[in-house]
């Protein structure tokens, strides 16, 4: 059967089980979406306001659903709004597929009108890219990126495609969707090696992040973490595989993690890092990282290997079956002082506690009513922070927030994306600052009526760069007092959506209770003070332990 | 961890883009690249990448691993010290004058290069060898003038009956 490329494109994409996909038209798309209108029973279309918004969505859709998200843009302009949206999901090793139309071949490398070498421009933030040359390629192109950004450590790929080989035609065989690459199994003298490391261990401590997420490894970490007698903690990007009722799970670690967690990281004798790159955000110092523990890194991707931390033991393989012949294979534990240690940091954290913190109160309050499984997005400051530190999460990918990047802007399109990804209602923590990065799509939110309580912390500052200039810039406060006359209840009105304001707990739990209760997206405006702070906080380049908690440091 | 100076060989596919591809992740991931060759294989589907760079154990194998993770690199081996044969060509066109014809003859000998350019004025000169010879031989073009030069980097292969897609 000969068909058109453009057809080819969203033939392949349905053959490959592609339901949904986020994007924006344009002069070099114009061929693909007038296939999309005429295959809409068969493949939905998401039309967001900004190609930014739709690529975050496809992220969020991800994230939510554990499947590719997709992403479709014109060239130029179209191509280059995409480009944060992408980064995005390279450092959080999203799997997404990203195509842009250009130009048609003939006209390409003359500075033609919306023509950008946007596989140049994206070869340092995606796992791959391709151009195009000619439709007998593209079916085999399209199905061989999925299989990249879904394979190992998943990532973006971008496929563009010069508006000439859309219009061309050629051959399609429909093909069954792609097989993933095998993950390397744990080798045998690996888990032998780890076993006798914990064997030995006195002060274990799990550490896992975003690539346990990605193999569903938290059932496997509670159960290794009961039988060595070990507590459990998680960067950024793990939060969620574990429950929080875990009673080993100490919670995120890092920046501005739990003081227990990270600190039972900082005391223990060995760390068994799982799916984890040891980043910045989460050691602090990295040369002085730890220094006196032994170190158990497993991931799937042997550059993460000694790429930041040395470590004594590195396994690069799938996660889960390193996990599951290393339960088999150590002795059970149990480790009373340690655990004592752990309780004793745990009382010295609860100590900590600063009674009226609205910003943690009203994450509680929506933890309570929320569903359990619930997806919680976030923007990025200090409103992520205080999500990821209090959020009660029950349901696995049940978070979807910008890590490596730190993306401002990420939440409204990512929140929009995993409500269609998880199929129910998500609930976006934002703060005025990132929500009026991307506010725009809340018209995407309407026009699809889209379940999507938007919580935004407003406390009229930047409140994250403030926090810094409060306590290393000598509150210069440069720039990061917004002072702004927007009304956003009124504003979420004039998109369409319904509007709330609260500014203290009661009034909150009330106006929440109404706005989740919403068919459509509901937005509450909480006031909070603007010189709130996240604490604990490690020094940038610190180490563990000397963390900044209350005014002053240990 | 001490420095050493590294070669490694990368089979990558023989298509437009791939050296940008490699050389873009050096850039990105701060390694310093000091030669690169690329040129054709046994098998017109690929090229090969010479490339030589200075670093400890932990540089070379995260630049190893960086490098098998490009999708268009089929293969990297490092060469072994051992067993490398390591080798360079340069150009080099020195200044000729009756008065040093018959010292530049002498260094022409002694190195086995030759004089594929000739007139009164200069000769152009071609010599091959592993980098400290070439470094040699250019020491002793110095006193003569060195108009220009021009060298490949190293290109290697190991020796013995394997290939590097057979280990």
């Amino acid at each position: 059967m000969k068909l058109s490329g453009a057809e080819i494109v969203v033939e392949t994409l349905i053959e490959q089980k592609i339901k949904t996909i986020f994007g924006y038209p344009g002069g070099t798309v114009i061929d693909i979406y007038d296939q999309l209108y005429k295959k809409s029973d068969r493949i939905n279309h998401v039309l967001a306001a900004h190609e930014q918004g739709a690529a975050h969505a496809a992220d969020g859709y991800a994230r939510a659903s554990g499947e590719i998200g997709v992403v479709l843009a014109t060239s130029g302009p179209g191509a280059t709004n995409l480009v944060t949206g992408i980064a995005n999901a390279y450092l959080d090793s999203v799997p997404m597929l990203a195509i842009t139309g250009n130009v048609p071949n003939s006209l390409i490398g003359r500075d033609s009108f919306q023509e950008i070498d946007i596989t140049g421009i994206t070869l340092p933030i995606t796992k791959h890219n391709f151009f195009v040359h000619s439709v007998e390629d593209l079916a085999d192109t399209i199905r061989e990126a999925i299989r990249i950004a879904k394979s190992g450590r998943p990532g973006p790929v971008l496929i563009d495609i010069p508006k000439d080989v859309q219009g061309a035609k050629c051959e399609y065989t429909p093909a069954e969707p792609v097989e993933l690459t095998a993950l390397p199994k744990a080798k045998a003298e690996d888990v032998k090696a780890a076993a006798s490391m914990i064997a030995e261990a006195g002060r274990p401590f799990i550490y896992f992040g975003g690539g346990a997420v990605r193999a569903g490894a938290g059932e496997l970490i509670a159960k290794l973490a009961d039988k060595i007698d070990a507590p459990i903690g998680c960067t950024m990007m793990g939060l969620s595989e574990v429950p929080v009722a875990n009673p080993r799970f100490l919670g995120m670690q890092g920046m501005h993690g739990h003081y227990a967690s990270s600190k039972a990281m900082a005391k223990a004798d060995l760390i068994i890092g799982v799916g984890v790159r040891f980043s910045d955000r989460a050691t602090g110092n990295r040369v002085k990282f730890s220094a006196g523990a032994r170190k158990i890194h497993i991931d799937v991707d042997s550059a993460e290997l000694g790429k930041n931390v040395d470590v004594n033991l590195g396994a690069i393989c799938d996660i889960n079956d390193f996990l599951t012949k290393l339960i088999d294979a150590v002795d059970k534990k149990e480790l009373p002082n340690w655990e004592a240690k752990v309780e004793k940091l745990r009382e010295q954290e609860a100590s900590q506690n600063v009674p009226g913190f609205l910003p943690k109160e009203a994450i509680e309050a929506v933890s309570s009513v929320a569903a359990p499984d619930t997806v919680i997005a976030t923007d990025v400051g200090q409103h992520q922070m205080w999500v990821a530190q209090h959020y009660g999460f029950m349901g696995k990918k049940t978070w979807v927030s910008s890590g490596g990047l730190g993306t401002m802007g990420f939440g409204m399109g990512a929140a929009i994306g995993a409500s269609y990804g998880s199929g129910k209602r998500t609930v976006l923590f934002t703060g005025d600052g990132s929500f009026g990065m991307n506010l725009n799509e809340l018209a995407t939110a309407v026009s699809y009526n889209v379940p999507l309580t938007i919580v935004v912390l407003n406390n009229g500052v930047l409140g994250m760069v403030r926090q810094w200039q409060t306590l290393f810039y000598n509150k210069t406060y440069s720039n990061t007092t917004l002072n702004r006359k927007t009304d956003f209840v009124k504003l979420a009105e004039s998109f369409g959506a319904k509007g709330y304001h609260a500014d203290d707990i009661e009034s909150f739990k009330k106006v929440f209770a109404e706005a989740y209760a919403q068919e459509g997206p509901a937005l509450i405006d909480l006031t909070i003070d603007k010189d709130l702070k996240v604490l604990p906080m490690l020094r940038p380049g610190g180490t563990f332990d000397k963390l900044i908690i209350g005014e002053e440091e240990e | 961890m001490s420095k050493h100076n590294y070669v490694i060989a990368a089979f990558v596919e023989n298509k437009s883009g791939v050296l940008m591809r490699v050389t873009s992740m050096f850039n990105r991931r701060g390694f310093n690249i000091d030669t690169l060759t690329v040129g054709e294989t046994e098998s017109s589907e690929y090229s090969r990448i010479t490339l030589t760079f200075s670093g400890d154990q932990d540089d070379l194998q995260q630049l190893v691993s960086q490098l098998k993770k490009l999708y268009n690199v089929k293969k990297v081996e490092v060469i072994s010290a051992e067993l490398g044969i390591r080798r360079e060509l340069l150009l080099i066109k020195v200044k000729n004058s009756s008065s040093n014809r018959g010292d530049l003859r002498d260094a022409v000998d002694v190195f086995k290069a030759k004089i594929v350019d000739y007139s009164a004025e200069a000769m152009c000169l071609e010599v091959t060898g592993d980098s400290t010879k070439i470094d040699n031989f250019i020491d002793n073009m110095k006193p003569f003038g060195i108009i220009e030069m021009c060298r490949t980097g190293i290109v290697a292969l190991e020796r013995g009956s394997e290939s590097i897609l057979s280990k």
